[in-house]
């Protein structure tokens, strides 16, 4: 789960990392009046979940509190990405001297977390990684002793920090980490943290993103969810425990298991059919879910054909078969669906829907190739 | 012969009274498994699975009243980092995790901390494994594999169960099945399998079953490239996966270009490995 520029920058403050001085609005009249207060020049930053705020003209500098009512009222008007701007930080602009990057993610390969930090701050991380990777520090951290001092004087040192800034990076560094720990954070990052014209050091941007696995003991992140960024039916999905993605496709998919989900998927895809979604009903799925992920999948005007594909484990057919009744009668699909079950109940199943008006299928690649055919309508 | 499990197995179940833990001890001791103790803490003394089982409070107790050598995890999420803790302090070599959705730093500090007592640890968000005929440990289904000499190893548990059926079909049977699970930071991986079938007599073909996310393929296949005498055969899930998107499992996600499915595929076949199109292939390609 991402979190918001605002919202970041806050949790880092808590930890003793310096932000601007600011705070967020939703309206252009708030926006002035944090100007007013702020009394200087003010950054008035697009709050959206994607990356090129600045580009797509998000980010504007403002000299007054009249300016910044302005392109607050321009900026909050606007559609960044296909995602509407519903509310902008305004910050007191710093006066740039040099900008570095600072952040914190987990190093798969590594089974660590690792900081990075780089003197080309400013820019995605990504870009630096590729075109000049000796330009990153990178740090691994043992996940029992947590950052060193030392570890984070040996960042200062690799970015060559002045010696006078040694104390409050490692404050900050401190802090990042302590924050991401604290946060079940799979990404904590300050991008630029800004040496400024006075010779301070500043959290300009700020970046998190929230393990969602660790959102039941963090219920006030929970709360923190844009769901802008989601489609509706992702949002519906998940009240109900399924794993759902839409795609752009024609052919509707309830799977049991994330592997067979993805593979029905490809199967699909090399018949020549396109899935119109991701969808994992889990291990021992009952009716009532398979009933809500069918209603879901159904909602979804561009689905043309369903294959259901389904291998009894845990998960028995016949409650799956008892589902995709109880969600036949309720919403009456007017599409063609064709239906494999193998394992678990699967003879009860199949018996449970003889008369349901069902394609079935007996292979994987069978049942791929009667739901692309299904879906051309011939 | 066969993999990390096998007749001598000694297992523990932590979280043995739980709808799941009960359900699948059941099927375990159904299958032949020899389930020597459960761990609850709260209900030590008790009997369960018809007065044959007995319940522990902690598994230190269990492990000194019964001489358990394995232990499997059902407890739910919030708590199994703490059941992976206690398990490797009571002195079990080999600890399998099933839950699903541990928090990934929870994972970091179990790893480190189980690697410095040298505990092998399969999972989490895993299926298990299974030795067809000897024993299983895990949720895979009983009756979907037979005993032979395809090792098989995977980051999914449904997609694994249409292999080794698929197999059974034909007559071809599995020295061990295993699980290793579809999270980002997880114990066993595919190198610690393909290692141990490599040197386990039984097995004379291994299939590995991947998915988009990570690199453990791509190391997988310079293992295999190097390392490995016996014929491999694969699959890797999630070719139609959008970018950025997890697809189910916690570690299926293609992130800033890595963990492609064709970066895997085309790693794996430069190893000589041949990459089946679907899983139904697989059992031609061996």
């Amino acid at each position: 789960m991402k979190l918001h520029e605002y919202q970041s920058k806050l949790i880092f403050a808590r930890y003793g990392v310096p932000i601007p001085k600011g705070r967020v609005a939703a309206t252009a009249g708030e926006a002035r009046q944090i100007a007013e207060e702020l009394g200087g020049p003010v950054v008035i930053k697009s709050q959206v979940l994607v990356g090129g705020r600045g580009k797509a003209g998000g980010i504007k500098l403002a000299k007054t509190p009249q300016e910044a009512e302005e392109l607050a009222t321009h900026i909050l008007a606007m559609e960044i990405k296909g995602l509407p701007v519903r509310k902008v930080l305004v910050d007191e602009a710093a006066n740039i001297e040099k900008e570095i990057y600072l952040g914190i993610t987990n190093d798969r390969a590594a089974r660590r977390p690792v900081m990075m930090a780089s003197a080309a701050g400013g820019v995605e991380i990504e870009e630096v990684a590729r075109l000049t990777p000796e330009k990153i520090i990178k740090v691994h951290i043992d996940p029992l002793l947590g950052l060193r001092d030392y570890q984070a004087r040996d960042i200062a040192v690799g970015i060559d920090l002045p010696r006078e800034h040694w104390k409050t990076f490692n404050v900050i560094a401190q802090g990042l980490w302590k924050a991401y720990v604290d946060c079940d954070a799979t990404l904590a990052e300050i991008n630029p943290l800004v040496i400024t014209s006075d010779n301070r050091l500043i959290a300009v941007d700020g970046k998190m993103l929230i393990d969602d696995n660790a959102l039941f003991r963090h219920p006030d992140l929970a709360e923190m969810r844009d769901l802008d960024v989601e489609a509706p039916s992702e949002i519906e999905a998940r009240k109900y425990g399924l794993s759902f993605i839409k795609l752009d496709g024609n052919i509707g998919c309830m799977v049991n298991g994330a592997g067979l989900a993805m593979t029905t998927m490809d199967i699909i895809k090399l018949f020549g059919g396109e899935p119109a979604n991701f969808l994992d009903i889990g291990g021992g799925a009952g009716a009532e879910k398979v009933a809500a992920a069918m209603r879901i999948i159904l909602a979804d005007p561009n689905v043309k054909a369903v294959l259901f594909n389904i291998f009894g484990g845990i998960t028995r057919c016949d409650e799956v078969a008892k589902g995709v009744l109880t969600a036949m009668e309720e919403v009456k699909p007017q599409v063609p669906m064709v239906i494999r079950l193998v394992g678990t109940n699967a003879e009860e199943g199949r018996q449970m829907l003889a008369n349901a008006n069902m394609i079935t299928a007996e292979t994987l690649a069978d049942a791929a190739q009667k739901a692309v055919t299904a879906a051309k309508g011939v | 012969m066969s993999i990390l499990i096998n007749k001598n197995t000694r297992l523990l179940v932590q979280g043995i009274t739980g709808n799941e833990g009960s359900f699948h001890t059941q099927q375990m001791i159904a299958y032949g498994t020899n389930v020597v103790a459960g761990v609850r803490p709260g209900k030590g003394g008790e009997w369960v699975m018809d007065g044959k089982v007995p319940v522990f409070d902690s598994c230190r107790a269990a492990v000194e009243a019964t001489g358990a050598n394995a232990s499997i995890i059902f407890v739910s999420a919030q708590f199994a980092p703490d059941a992976m803790f206690e398990a490797a302090d009571a002195g079990i070599p080999f600890i399998v995790c099933i839950t699903e959705g541990v928090p990934v730093q929870d994972m970091m500090r179990v790893r480190q901390y189980l690697d410095q007592k040298k505990v092998r640890l399969l999972g989490p968000n895993c299926p298990g494994l299974i030795t067809p005929g000897e024993c299983k440990v895990g949720i895979i289904p009983g009756n979907i594999s037979i005993p032979g000499n395809v090792g098989v190893v995977s980051r999914s548990g449904t997609l694994t169960y249409e292999v080794v059926y698929a197999l059974k079909l034909l007559g071809m049977g599995v020295s061990t099945c295993v699980g290793i699970g579809g999270d980002p930071i997880n114990g066993t991986n595919f190198i610690d399998c393909l290692a141990m079938f490599e040197a386990d007599p039984q097995t004379e073909k291994v299939v590995m079953i991947g998915e988009i996310g990570g690199t453990d393929e791509e190391k997988a296949a310079e293992f295999i490239r190097t390392k490995m005498t016996k014929p491999v055969v694969s699959f890797i899930a999630g070719q139609t996966a959008p970018p950025g998107k997890r697809m189910g499992h916690a570690g299926a996600i293609v992130e800033g270009g890595s963990g492609l499915a064709a970066d895997k595929i085309k790693a794996l076949q430069a190893a000589g490995v041949k990459v089946a199109r679907h899983p139904e292939e697989i059992p031609s390609l061996l």
